[in-house]
């Protein structure tokens, strides 16, 4: 079975840089969410409208959001790696 | 084939328990796996605890039914993660060990703490186990011939068996393997629906032919159809459902009696023939006008009215932007279904299910489920709903202890990537399924939720057994992680810190496996209690209560500093017990009482909006009225 060793967790020098990133990634994704809500909400007929290839608002829209989770959290997870590694490399210089 | 397909699968589930049993001698092997899993398998893993009945089963059914408004259930499931990756997922491994509890109390060591997320976590389980019990019950009628009842027994007692005897290990594994093979069944679904692209004819269900249900001109009163074609206007009633008439057919010496809509419209009145289930008044059950038996059924309804302007034509494959646009065209025209309940002049209880033209544009918008037009308690609802959901993932105990599985706080955020991705592919995927089903001639029209298995039964049995076996599967693994999330509250939670019994390793495993066995127990009886109900609309009441009782206790032990004990206490108690509250008090759970739901005395199904800030807002002020200078370390 695939099992990987388990690591002590102790302090983890990038912690504060990406819990700030992970709000402001959050931040974005939430007001595209809560527009999608309150275009729904305010003028539902609105998704009707076709937008690209027969494709409505409402189908571009939904699947832009699924999508959109995606490329953000593979940001994320690139950026906190780069940090992780810089962070590491910054601490084996100091030693 | 099916039953063999499908016990082989049970029995390789079940033979994989065991032999993981074997290796489970401490309770972190029994609660977290030891917390040395792969990030990659609990990614998957992650998808297989999550896509649960509600979304293969439940999303595909309501999707079906009602279109769009089914797919903001995937919407908001999926955007819950965003809130997992990118706020929860690496401090909470941080701070925790093997239990959501763990995580909250890891600041404070509270007493009070331990019990209220204890009892939250148990409290959340429950109300998810409900409707994946559900799920199960629905799934083994078709598929074994069992009623409801011996379905939710059989997933309960081989979860039970499951989680008994190697609890975190086994679970993710069955979870890792019904997660891979649910995405990988859902698109092999999804192509076969491209392929076979659209038609005004649809194959159909059961053997291929799809019967095309009548439509007859008729005049304004009664008799409203003269004795043509054999059929005899005989009563006609109406209803809060609308206008009725029992139509008398004769045919080869034998008399039926059925009901049909009445539909008056701008292109004059007309007869609609319809599904129809008689109880009655002798005890009798008729189905269509003649003795339900095996053999005699509802039929299998879902089908394209009009095809671009068409009364008759196909497509071909085509492409599922090809899909997704010749439904959506203007002069499309679907039919789905809708459930009428009256009682007829001599006592008997009639339930007519009969078909409405519904324009393919009005379909891929929301607003036929949820009343986006409607009230502003109607609209409310709506926007409490996408509040939960994407609010309640990231509360959720059973994903939650998943985090305490892997070995660090990097694997945390990695698995999370991955669940996105993957969860992500499934729910586009859920679209093209619910609306193959909706089109393709095979819906139950008494029983949304079997949506997506019966589409794949149009394809073959062989299709129709794996889909089957894997749907199942989805229960089994949802379920197996909730009974450990809440065994692990009683008896990591509960009996070892709560009351500090001080247990060996051994009588902790032992305590876990017991616990495991009365809240399987206690889930059986729930799902037996709520059948018929739609899996995901459960669902999101579950996603409501966790949202309501555990977020606002993690967020702001995460980000703000002057949380205190008493404030997640009362926090966890007041969002709890106001979600359940007003989920008691709504109209769905009225109509489920036998009340009429006109009169329940909250308005909203979807408690999200009140219980949510109310979460929030007590915490805070509970936080600032016993705040006595001494805040806790912020973990990071």
């Amino acid at each position: 079975m695939l099992h990987d060793p388990q690591v002590e967790t102790g302090k983890d020098p990038a912690a504060g840089y990406k819990s700030r990133l992970g709000m402001r990634l959050f931040c974005i994704y939430s007001t595209f969410y809560v527009l999608f809500v309150v275009i729904n909400l305010a003028q539902p007929t609105v998704m009707e409208t076709e937008v690209v290839a027969g494709l409505n608002l409402a189908v571009v829209y939904g699947m832009a959001l699924i999508v959109s989770a995606l490329v953000l959290a593979l940001w994320y997870d690139r950026a906190c790696r780069r940090e992780e590694v810089r962070l590491n490399q910054n601490n084996q210089v100091e030693r | 084939m099916v039953l063999g397909i499908f016990i082989s699968f049970v029995l390789f589930i079940v033979g994989l328990s065991f032999y993981l049993g074997r290796q489970t001698k401490t309770s972190s092997g029994y609660y977290a796996a030891g917390g040395q899993i792969h990030w990659f398998v609990n990614g998957i893993a992650f998808a297989g605890d999550y896509l649960s009945a509600a979304s293969f089963l439940g999303i595909c059914g309501m999707i079906a039914t009602t279109g769009y408004d089914g797919f903001l259930y995937s919407i908001g499931f999926l955007a819950g993660w965003v809130v997992a990756l990118f706020v929860i997922a690496e401090p909470l491994r941080r701070m925790g060990r093997f239990t959501f509890a763990d995580a909250v109390d890891a600041p404070f060591q509270s007493r009070g703490i331990q019990l209220m997320a204890a009892i939250s976590t148990l409290v959340v389980s429950l109300c998810y186990l409900i409707p994946q019990m559900v799920g199960a019950g629905v799934l083994v009628e078709p598929l074994l011939g069992l009623e409801h009842r011996w379905g939710v027994l059989m997933v309960g007692s081989i979860v039970i068996i499951i989680v008994a005897t190697a609890g975190m290990a086994s679970t993710t594994y069955v979870q890792f393997l019904k997660g891979g093979l649910l995405i990988i069944f859902s698109f092999i679904l999804v192509w076969s629906v491209c392929a076979r692209g659209l038609s005004t004819n649809p194959p159909g269900g059961d053997g291929g032919t799809f019967y095309q249900h009548r439509t007859i001109p008729c005049g304004n009163s009664l008799p409203l159809v003269p004795s043509q074609n054999g059929l005899r206007v005989l009563e006609e009633t109406t209803s809060k459902a609308g206008r009725f008439a029992l139509v008398e057919e004769v045919s080869d010496q034998t008399a039926k009696r059925t009901w049909w809509r009445v539909d008056a419209g701008d292109a004059g009145t007309r007869l609609v023939e319809g599904e129809c289930l008689v109880h009655t008044a002798g005890g009798n059950n008729l189905i269509n006008g003649l003795p339900e038996s095996g053999t005699n059924k509802l039929r299998q309804v879902g089908s394209i009215a009009k095809l671009k302007g068409e009364t008759e034509a196909s497509t071909g494959p085509l492409s599922p932007v090809g899909i997704l646009a010749a439904l959506g065209h203007k002069d499309t025209t679907v039919r789905t279904w809708k459930e009428a309940k009256f009682e007829a002049a001599n006592g008997d209880k009639v339930t007519v299910y009969h078909p409405v033209e519904t324009p393919g544009a009005r379909l891929l918008r929301p607003g036929l489920k949820f009343k986006l037009e409607g009230t502003i308690l109607e609209r409310l609802d709506f926007a409490s709903l996408m509040l939960a959901l994407f609010l309640g993932t990231a509360a959720l105990p059973h994903i939650l202890i998943r985090y305490y599985t892997v070995p660090s706080p990097a694997s945390a955020r990695k698995s999370t990537l991955v669940a996105i991705g993957s969860i992500g592919l499934f729910y586009v995927l859920t679209l093209f399924m619910g609306l193959g089903a909706m089109t393709n001639g095979v819906l139950n029209p008494a029983d949304s939720n079997m949506a997506a298995p019966l589409l794949a039964k149009s394809f073959g049995l062989l299709l129709f057994s794996l889909i089957s076996a894997i749907a199942f599967a989805t229960v089994l693994g949802t379920v197996s992680g909730l009974i450990v999330a809440a065994s692990g509250a009683v008896a990591h939670d509960l009996a070892d810190r709560f009351l500090n019994l001080q247990l060996p390793e051994k009588s902790k495993i032992t305590l876990g496996k017991a616990a495991a066995l009365v809240i399987g127990a206690i889930g059986i009886a729930l799902g037996i209690l709520f059948k018929g109900m739609n899996v995901s609309f459960l669902v999101g009441l579950a996603f409501a209560v966790a949202a309501s009782a555990n977020l606002p206790a993690i967020v702001m032990i995460l980000f703000w500093k002057r949380t205190t004990a008493a404030g997640v206490i009362a926090s966890i108690a007041l969002g709890m017990v106001s979600a359940l509250g007003l989920i008691l008090l709504s109209p769905d759970l009225y109509k489920l009482y036998g009340l009429d739901p006109l009169k329940a005395p909250v308005a909203l199904s979807n408690p999200g909006i009140i219980s949510i800030p109310l979460g929030f807002l007590t915490l805070v002020v509970v936080s600032l009225l016993t705040e006595r200078g001494v805040r806790h370390e912020h973990n990071g």
